[in-house]
């Protein structure tokens, strides 16, 4: 299994092309939040940005916090959403501990990133990468 | 979800009106007519601009406008800015990128028209679900970077997904080209939104792009928009923008004898290698940024690193660099060192003034002192061509309007020289010159053009496109470069993208966001909005035949030899026949329809 992992943020250039592609491709959106990946910057504009995705932890708090198992633990690290079973009680939102689940202020569902690598090519400066973590570690290909 | 419907007819305004302290959201117009962000700033101003009051009265408005295509596709990244300039006192356009135009998306705007005057100094706060009206006083006389701090500390939700607009002393003391920050690196730069804004007691506005909209369904929008970020990423096409950014036309300008060095007393010099786009991108590119939607990234920021005490003592700074701003505080002040540039940059930028005009304004007032024509006790600093301290002081002393003469300055070059001498040398152009010394046919757009930007018809590409120096293919590639830049800021693309975004390509972008009918439309109203631009520019007082192109530009030598006086007079003749029969024609068109 791969996740998505943001690795050279150094080289950002906080186009939004990530987040944009997310919401585009995955969620059918135009927007800057409904995307499992968001960036911000990390103080201002003269001190670079940083991306709010999900790390793709195992176990997974916001899996044990979920009340309706409609997040499941995703082999390889990061959750399976089972939107059906979600009852939008934030918990998993809560529980994350980089913020990295967005509750949808519209639909009131979480937004999480789902680490399918859509957006990997729509950004300009290769900054993310989706690598293996099948052995419960990060392996470069 | 969605806020605005795709094929909304109309346009979704919010109006501000800091008098009441209340905004209302309106139904504006006819979106296959007006298009959207020139069209729709233009037809806003027309029916809210009051043309018998002063440009920083109250009521007058200062309206933001973004386009149908504006955060769907890339580089659809822009905001047209329209106000009656405290310049000019005509109807005026300005454009900025960072992230706002993405921000009036997402907070569900297509326009925002603020009206009133703020009881003390103020920040507006809108998106999708806010509009507030903050009592900011203490930031009354904080500079530009210090306010963006400030509001970035008030306001803390929503990082990354919003705009922070705000001015500078510059806007609050209404210099006549004060500027308006947009995101630290973008500006409304040219003919004074800022003052507008100061006139307003309004010191920041924060929009926030808090909500999302629904896509076309089908494959055609998600295939259109992958080929367009392909086009835009990895063929050449955009590679000027992101290498060494504009900052590389000074080189091959300065050999083209086209750069206006020392006010321009001259078109060439032997430092120009020491400030251009190659100097700064070894020794000064710190990184490179982008508006909100460009993967391009073709703001380039350099590091300005300052020695402050003995012992090693540093601290730095990152000003961000183009060929505009380094020809106004590099080639046109005698500054050659790319260090120096960058810092009397970042003190503009401090001020919240327009660089260009600050720039060509301190050169002018640098040969009047040379020449007896003010004393020092005018400009309270020794200014000498090549001497960055002195004019780091004398921009502060433009942005606090210390002095009468600093006062008059900061109405613009000319006003300072009828009242003191020395118009023959003032290197202004409808507005202070952009950094072309080309020849005739720059000189005419930039001083007869809409915006008297170089951007409005570039004149600098004729000029070295076309020695042959024929009149009438001058002005139809004035009118007919207008009207596709006209088109471009109706969408509101990056005008960068002009290459990718053809007419044809701009009608299939239309259709696949469920516009058919401004898709069809876009021709003939892109034409009806370049007119109707103009009728707005003589209604509200525009006489070009007041207009003067001053002696200094029939002084200059360029590539091609000796400026041609005939042909400069001619052709400026003649785009102003042709820019007042298309008002005329705009005003046929209304008085048809209001029959």
């Amino acid at each position: 299994m791969k996740a998505l992992r943001p690795t050279r943020m150094e080289r950002c250039i906080g186009c939004y092309s990530c987040s944009l592609a997310c919401a585009r491709l995955v969620h059918n959106s135009l927007s800057w939040h409904r995307a499992g990946i968001r960036i911000r910057s990390a103080g201002g504009l003269s001190t670079g940005f940083e991306a709010q995705v999900c790390l793709a932890c195992d176990p997974a708090p916001c899996v044990a916090a979920c009340p309706t198992d409609a997040f499941g633990q995703r082999r390889g690290g990061g959750v399976k959403v089972k939107r059906e079973t979600c009852i939008r009680c934030g918990a998993c939102a809560e529980a994350c501990p980089v913020d990295a689940v967005y509750m949808d202020l519209e639909t009131g569902y979480p937004v999480v990133c789902i680490h399918c690598g859509r957006c990997v090519s729509f950004c300009p400066h290769a900054c993310l990468e989706m690598v293996d973590t099948t052995n419960g570690k990060d392996t470069d290909e | 979800m969605g806020k605005i419907p795709m094929n909304s007819e109309t346009f979704k305004v919010l109006m501000v009106d800091l008098d009441r302290q209340k905004g209302d959201l309106i139904d504006f117009g006819n979106a296959k007519e007006m298009l959207g962000g020139s069209g729709l700033g233009a037809a806003l101003y027309a029916a809210y601009s009051q043309p018998d009051l002063p440009a920083n009265h109250p009521d007058q408005p200062l309206i933001f406008a973004i386009g149908p295509l504006t955060a769907y596709f890339p580089l659809m990244s822009k905001v047209v800015l329209t106000f009656k300039s405290p310049y000019h006192e005509q109807f005026a356009e300005s454009h900025a990128g960072g992230r706002l135009a993405m921000a009036m998306r997402f907070a569900g705007y297509d326009g925002v028209v603020i009206r009133g005057i703020a009881k003390t100094p103020a920040c507006l706060i809108i998106g999708g679900r806010t509009l507030e009206i903050v009592d900011v006083h203490y930031l009354w006389g904080q500079d530009v970077l210090a306010t963006g701090k400030w509001l970035r500390r008030i306001h803390r939700s929503h990082s990354g997904h919003r705009s922070i607009l705000r001015i500078g002393p510059a806007g609050e003391k209404q210099v006549a080209f004060a500027g308006i920050n947009v995101d630290t690196y973008r500006h409304f730069g040219r003919l004074g939104g800022g003052a507008i804004m100061g006139a307003k007691n309004l010191k920041g506005i924060i929009v926030i792009g808090d909500t999302n909209l629904e896509l076309p369904r089908g494959k055609d929008y998600q295939k259109l928009y992958k080929t367009i970020y392909q086009e835009m990423t990895q063929s050449d096409v955009m590679r000027k923008y992101h290498d060494l950014g504009t900052a590389e036309n000074m080189i091959p300008l300065n050999e083209m004898h086209a750069v206006p060095w020392r006010n321009m007393q001259a078109t060439r010099d032997d430092a120009a290698a020491e400030i251009s786009g190659e100097k700064f991108a070894q020794e000064l590119l710190l990184r490179k940024t982008a508006c909100a939607g460009c993967p391009v990234g073709c703001i380039h920021v350099g590091l300005l690193r300052e020695n402050f005490a003995d012992d090693h003592e540093y601290l730095y700074r990152q000003v961000s660099y183009d060929h505009e701003p380094i020809f106004a505080a590099g080639s046109m002040l005698g500054v050659t060192r790319a260090g120096n540039v960058l810092m009397l940059l970042e003190e503009m930028e401090r001020q919240g003034i327009d660089v260009i005009s600050a720039g060509v304004g301190l050169a002018w007032a640098t040969e009047a002192l040379a020449g007896g024509v003010i004393a020092e006790k005018e400009t309270l600093v020794p200014l000498r061509f090549g001497n960055a301290e002195g004019y780091r002081q004398a921009v502060r002393h433009l942005g606090n309007r210390t002095n009468e003469f600093y006062y008059l300055l900061g109405q613009g070059t000319l006003t300072a020289a009828k009242a003191y001498g020395g118009e023959e040398f003032a290197c202004v152009l409808g507005q202070e010159m952009a950094g072309y010394a080309t020849g005739e046919a720059f000189f005419v757009s930039q001083a007869y053009g809409l915006r008297h930007s170089h951007l409005d018809s570039a004149g600098y590409s004729f000029d070295q496109k076309s020695p042959n120096k024929d009149l009438w293919a001058a002005v139809e590639f004035f009118l007919e470069e207008e009207r596709r830049r006209v088109q471009l800021t109706c969408m509101v693309s990056c005008l960068f993208a002009r290459n990718v975004y053809t007419q044809e390509r701009l009608q299939e972008c239309l259709s696949v966001v469920g516009r058919e009918q401004a898709a069809v439309s876009l021709p003939a109203q892109t034409k009806r909005v370049q007119a109707e631009r103009w009728r707005l520019k003589f209604a509200s007082g525009h006489d070009p035949t007041q207009i003067k192109i001053p002696k200094r530009f029939s002084e200059i030598t360029t590539w091609q030899g000796p400026i041609d006086q005939d042909f400069l007079n001619q052709l400026a003749h003649g785009y102003q026949e042709a820019v007042r029969e298309l008002a005329q024609s705009a005003e046929f068109q209304r008085s048809v329809q209001a029959r």
